[in-house]
């Protein structure tokens, strides 16, 4: 009997064995190497790597580019989120409840449905790619060939240091909004209908409909919208590299910590240094997560 | 139990191990060097044999197929090795990733003889160098030529060759094709319009007016997206206003290096076209856009190097014609005269030490840098390669006869730089700087002094390796 279960703890073990190992091996031993190597003055092909203790650190402290790939990055963390989710909750809220009955969706809203999850099936360098022909800054780019037509002069939507950033923001929110209406939508199915139809009956419009019983009761799911689109801001790299001119340009105005720690890995071969911004941007995340744990901790209390 | 005899325990473990097995034999240091090739029984060297090739050994070639394609490789160099050396049996192969390719050859001790170590993922020069992989090719250069046995190689070839393909004071990397920059347009879109190529800068801004005023197409672009394609005549200016020493400054990051007055007079200059002359949207088209637009009759002219007339010849109209111009004079008193060039040999060859046959891969260079090879090279792909005189006589395609013509012209006059592949960092930050120049975003001083400033910062940085030229 006791040999029996034995057997069967090692049977299962086994079968755990494999996937901690992988774990292990790929995604723990990495990391942990990574802390190592940013403390080394490693270039990607000596087998011997020096040590040079917090040097790469204190380097980081000095290095503008790096800096301004941080700031992009916070500007992200609080617009992502914000414009995302106002524009997705718009359209959850009018394709289940904003129709004339109240409860209903408005007229079309199952292809529309649709039609605002299309971005999220295309890989993200399809989307960067795309939008790269779409913001041409001659007569062939999808937006500036209007109003060239109308004898506005174009818009250098990623040539134009001031406007490149806000052509990235906008491309990531057109990405990421399909997603979060689906998502609120099934928040919003959950919402028992008599709550809606009791306001109604009391009188409340669309517009009290939304904000006395759409947002508070969806508040949860804002939250993990919230801290989702958050990681996303800090971790955004593929959109940036494939899209704007100089994987992150012109003159450094969409950079982000992601592309720094590639440019400086893979194209100046100073894998130590890029180590050391991946231990920072690991910091940043990680600050993040923290807070915005606590934050919704306390807010769950108070619901 | 009759049940087959590998239990899941032995199954795990072997499979475990089997990945094991393959690192540990990925990483093994390199194998002991192969028995040289020359020890066993050394052929005798000769003036038709300097290098004392074994006529039986075979020769493995990879070749970067990139924007001039394996072609001239297999139909004109190698014929021409095999038409001396008929037993020795020549594997030819070609590839677009020649780090991933190659890399584990060198690693294991087992390179090939030539390797055309071209394009975005080609090996680290400096890296090969330094393990001591890369085979001296000072024989070559002391090697009677191909064509005439009283002539050494190092005489055939551009001076430029020799110091670009130096490493560690040892020659060893071979730049095959001249890349030769200045300004290209339409020979036939100038002389349609009487249009004249400018010899002054007052002349090239009256030519830009002139264009302009005939609304036939814009006068100036660059690829926007890519702005050292304009930081080239930029430096070339102003090596032109200032001499050499402003580039070799620059190279070897001394300090005022890029807020000498040369610099200024050139970014003033070039910032000025970008103010008025530029093709609409070009900040934001890449070079293919811009080029297209060209060969389109939308802009007359462009910043490039020789390599653009084989890269377009798709859009190409069969009339157009390329044609390349030098810089202008700028300001009357300039340090080097009229047609000074800037050119720079690419498509790098080089042979491995360590392989099995140095000697039959620096005799396949010595027939490459044949006139008869070089020719037909240039024929074949429309571009100069740096066998002096190996284009007379050619049928060449227009531009490259331009180019060529140019390049003759320039004679001692030429200049290149090297910071932009020796700090990268320094690169960036010019692409940068310079898109930035042109769109009006930053004063020609404050450019300069903005590209000072990090060159400042990389020389201070004792993290980045120093080169002097």
């Amino acid at each position: 009997m006791l040999f029996n279960r034995y057997r069967r703890g090692l049977f299962i073990t086994s079968f755990l064995a494999a996937p901690v190992i992988l774990y292990l091996v790929y995604v723990i031993s990495p990391y942990a190497q990574a802390f190592y190597i940013a403390m080394t003055d490693w270039r990607g092909v000596t087998a011997t790597p020096a040590f040079v203790g917090l040097d790469n650190f204190v380097r980081l402290f000095g290095d503008d580019i790096f800096w301004k790939a941080v700031t992009h990055n916070a500007a992200l963390l609080v617009l992502l989120p914000l414009s995302t989710i106002v524009i997705a909750l718009f359209f959850a809220f009018l394709l289940n409840v904003g129709g004339a009955q109240g409860v209903t969706g408005i007229r079309g809203s199952k292809f529309y449905r649709v039609v605002f999850f299309f971005p999220q099936v295309l890989a993200v360098a399809v989307v960067a790619v795309l939008f790269q022909q779409v913001f041409r800054p001659d007569g062939s780019g999808m937006l500036n060939g209007p109003l060239m037509a109308l004898g506005i002069k174009p818009i250098g939507f990623l040539s134009d240091p001031d406007v490149a950033f806000w052509s990235v923001l906008g491309v990531m929110v057109w990405q990421a909004v399909g997603f979060y209406v689906v998502l609120f939508s099934a928040g919003l199915a959950s919402i028992p209908r008599d709550m809606f139809e009791a306001a109604q009956i009391d009188g409340a419009g669309r517009l009290s409909l939304f904000f006395r019983i759409t947002l508070p009761l969806l508040w949860d799911t804002l939250q993990v919208a919230w801290v989702y689109l958050g990681i996303l801001a800090l971790d955004v790299f593929a959109i940036v590299w494939v899209m704007t001119d100089q994987h992150g340009g012109p003159d450094w105005s969409t950079t982000v910590m992601a592309a720094e720690i590639y440019r400086n890995a893979f194209q100046y071969f100073r894998f130590g240094y890029a180590s050391a911004l991946g231990v920072m941007m690991f910091v940043f995340i990680v600050g993040f997560s923290v807070l915005s744990l606590r934050l919704s901790r306390r807010e769950r209390i108070e619901y | 139990m009759p049940t087959p005899h590998i239990s899941r325990r032995e199954l795990l473990r072997g499979a475990a191990l089997v990945p094991v097995a393959g690192a540990l034999a990925a990483c093994a240091t390199p194998a002991a060097k192969p028995a040289a090739s020359g020890s066993a029984a050394p052929v005798a060297t000769s003036a038709a044999n300097p290098f004392g090739v074994d006529g039986k050994k075979p020769l493995e070639v990879w070749i970067f197929d990139g924007g001039f394609g394996q072609d001239y490789a297999k139909n004109i160099h190698q014929p021409l090795f095999a038409a001396k050396y008929p037993e020795v049996a020549i594997k030819h192969n070609a590839t677009k990733e020649i780090t991933k390719v190659l890399q584990p050859r060198f690693a294991g001790g087992n390179p090939p003889e030539v390797i055309d170590n071209s394009g975005a993922n080609a090996m680290d020069f400096g890296a090969l160098a330094q393990d001591s992989q890369l085979q001296d090719l000072t024989p070559l250069l002391d090697a009677p030529s191909w064509d005439d046995p009283n002539v050494k190689v190092r005489d055939t070839i551009d001076q430029a060759v020799i110091d670009l393909g130096t490493y560690d004071g040892t020659f060893s990397v071979l730049g095959y094709v001249n890349y030769i920059f200045g300004i290209w347009y339409s020979q036939k879109a100038f002389r349609d319009n009487g249009w004249e190529p400018p010899k002054t800068w007052d002349e090239f801004l009256k030519l830009c007016e002139t264009i302009k005023k005939s609304g036939k197409m814009a006068p100036f672009t660059y690829a926007g997206k890519f702005p050292q394609y304009l930081y080239e005549p930029l430096l070339t200016m102003a090596a032109k206003i200032g001499g050499n020493e402003v580039l070799v400054n620059i190279d070897n990051l001394e300090d005022g290096a890029w807020t000498s007055e040369a610099m200024k007079t050139s970014a003033t200059a070039w910032a000025e076209i970008g103010a008025k002359y530029l093709l609409e949207g070009t900040p934001g088209l890449d070079h293919v856009q811009t080029q297209t637009a060209q060969n389109k009759y939308k802009v007359a002219m462009l910043p490039s190097g020789s390599w653009l007339e084989n890269e377009q010849k798709t859009t190409t109209p069969a009339d157009f014609e390329y044609g390349m111009f030098p810089i202008p004079d700028i300001t009357g008193s300039d340090a080097m005269p009229y047609g000074t060039l800037h050119s720079q040999p690419s498509e790098n060859f080089i042979v491995p030490s360590r392989s099995a046959n140095p000697q039959g891969g620096m005799e396949y260079l010595r027939a490459m840098l044949s006139k008869k090879a070089a020719g037909d090279f240039s024929e074949l792909v429309k571009t100069v390669s740096v066998v002096k005189g190996a284009g007379d006589g050619r049928q060449l395609s227009p531009g490259a006869a331009s180019a060529t013509k140019a390049f003759a012209d320039a004679g001692q006059n030429v200049v290149y730089y090297r910071w932009q592949t020796w700090y990268a960092q320094l690169k960036d930050e010019a692409v940068a700087a310079t898109g930035e120049l042109m769109t009006g975003g930053l004063k020609p001083e404050a450019y300069l002094e903005r590209l000072q400033k990090k060159a400042d910062d990389i020389k201070k940085d004792s993290s980045v390796k120093k080169y002097k030229r």
